[in-house]
């Protein structure tokens, strides 16, 4: 039998599936950058170990939640619009209603919680990586040891940053989720309003996305 | 027995059902014909509270659809099992999962006595040693065939069958309008059946209505149906649109 456990658990794991690899090889090449563009920019005017700073606090405030949340718009909130509008237009959604289901408690709310749930775990996965390849690129191809970069990362860091960020990450993940889920429930028609209701799904929730990202910033900072 | 009175559902400013009054006797099957886009679906979609009607009443069993509370309606909704046109099959779900959804839905059946409930229906539509495929691999008679499963399942009072035979070639419509009959008569359901396939209507009606212009226009047995002189109903059955022209 599935239980709406079991439902909630099967999303929060293709969720997951569907976006840890690609949100890390995201995070590993921002790392990269972040490290060589501060240390281009640092050059004499301010110390080196600086190199540890910007990475941490760039990629766990702003560019960790940010650009992942971007991506998985495109992956997740896509995903979601394009199997809920297949379903709205095969009558698959009538069907369960004609099956004495809710579709609002069968097929949105796991996708929510997934998402609210889920989108912090893959954001602080993301993070540690930009942060991981930010060291790597240090110790590698900048004039930088291991001690100095750490010396870099405390310096300005705060458990907040922290917290802000994953919070920031929940939002986004309602937000993708919660988009997706209404331009599918929403379609009407046949395969090209499925095509529709996705791009515009992909295309809100970004732009919410960025909205969101000056709100917190607004509100928590 | 489904009645509805004074019907009427419109879209923004189109109105596709206008004053529609129909009474589907217990026991019957009474088939419903009309042209393409006249709002056959939305007819059969009323009825089970999926559309909710402009104004008129629409009542199963005495209920008034419309003014049910949910857990009402979901009660109401296990009374009726509904054939979608295309199967509207779950296609993350195996053949078995399919049949069995409405089943779990109930909530008090062990799931042996929800497997044997399943292979049951399974059997009744000639589909058993299918439970582990998926609605892609299926052909469209195949499909409509545990569309037609996955609603007895449940052992329904009323059977509701948008355009059962649509897009089937005629060996397999004559399949399908054989189930819908053994139905009838193994289950002793009560059905209606939207079709604009006028050899299904003759071979499994009781009563045949005919969906005109947001109106029933016409409805009488199939030898009334045949022997009718309405011109618009003619028009239909022989597929002479012309005998229509002119008439109110
Ligand atoms: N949910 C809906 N929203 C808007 N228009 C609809 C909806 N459902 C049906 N219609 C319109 O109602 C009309 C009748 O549709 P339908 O009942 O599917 O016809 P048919 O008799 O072929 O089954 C069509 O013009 C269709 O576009
Ligand atoms: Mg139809």
């Amino acid at each position: 039998m599935r239980t709406w456990g079991a439902l909630l658990v099967g999303q929060m794991a293709r969720l997951g599936v569907d976006s840890l690899p690609i949100a890390l090889f995201i995070a590993a090449f921002t790392g990269i950058v972040l490290a060589l563009q501060a240390s281009y920019t640092f050059t004499g005017a301010i110390p080196l170990y600086f190199v540890g700073v910007l990475v941490q606090k760039t990629m766990i405030l702003e560019l960790g939640p940010v650009l992942t949340g971007l991506t998985l718009a495109g992956r997740v909130g896509a995903n979601i619009a394009a199997e809920l509008g297949t379903m709205r237009v095969t009558e698959q959604i009538d069907a369960l209603e004609t099956l004495a289901y809710d579709p609002i408690s069968y097929l949105v709310v796991p996708r929510l919680l997934a998402g609210l749930l889920m989108f912090p775990v893959v954001v602080a996965f993301a993070n540690a990586m930009g942060v991981l390849a930010g060291w790597l690129t240090a110790i590698n191809l900048l004039d930088l040891s291991t001690p100095e970069f750490v010396r870099g990362l405390r310096l300005f860091f705060r458990p907040f940053d922290v917290e802000f960020s994953l919070i920031k990450s929940a939002s986004f993940g309602l937000v993708v989720t919660a988009i997706g889920c209404f331009f599918g429930f929403t379609t009407l028609g046949g395969a090209e309003a499925v095509g529709r209701s996705t791009t515009r799904a992909v295309v809100v929730s970004s732009m919410l996305i960025l909205v969101l990202d000056a709100f917190w910033a607004a509100v928590l900072l | 027995m489904i009645e509805l009175r004074g019907v009427r559902k419109a879209f923004g400013r189109k109105v596709v059902l206008e004053d529609v009054t129909l009474e589907v006797r217990d026991g019957e099957t009474l088939a419903v014909i009309g042209y393409s886009g006249v709002g056959k679906s939305v007819l059969l979609k009323t009825i089970v509270g999926l559309l909710h009607p402009d104004a008129g009443s629409v009542r199963v069993d005495g209920a008034e659809v419309p003014a049910l509370r949910r857990a009402e309606l979901y009660e109401l909704r296990r009374r009726i099992g509904y054939v979608f046109q295309f199967a509207a099959l779950f296609d993350s779900m195996t053949v078995f999962d399919n049949v069995a959804m409405g089943l779990r839905r109930i909530g008090t059946l062990a799931p042996d006595e929800i497997e044997r409930r399943v292979t049951d229906a399974l059997e009744r539509v000639e589909m058993a040693g299918y439970e582990a495929r998926y609605p892609a691999e299926l052909s469209g008679g195949q499909r409509k065939r545990v569309g037609l499963a996955r609603a007895v399942a449940t052992r329904p009072k009323y059977l509701l069958y948008d355009e059962p035979t649509t897009g089937l070639d005629p060996v397999t419509t004559t399949v399908i309008d054989r189930l819908i009959q053994k139905m009838a008569e193994e289950l002793k359901v009560t059905s209606v059946v939207i079709t604009h396939d006028m050899t299904s209507a003759f071979r499994i009606a009781d009563r045949i209505a005919m969906l005109y212009h947001g109106r029933i226009r016409f409805v009488g047995t199939p030898e009334e149906t045949g022997a009718t002189m309405d011109p618009v109903v003619r028009g239909f059955i022989e597929g002479r649109p012309e005998l229509a022209q002119g008439a109110a």
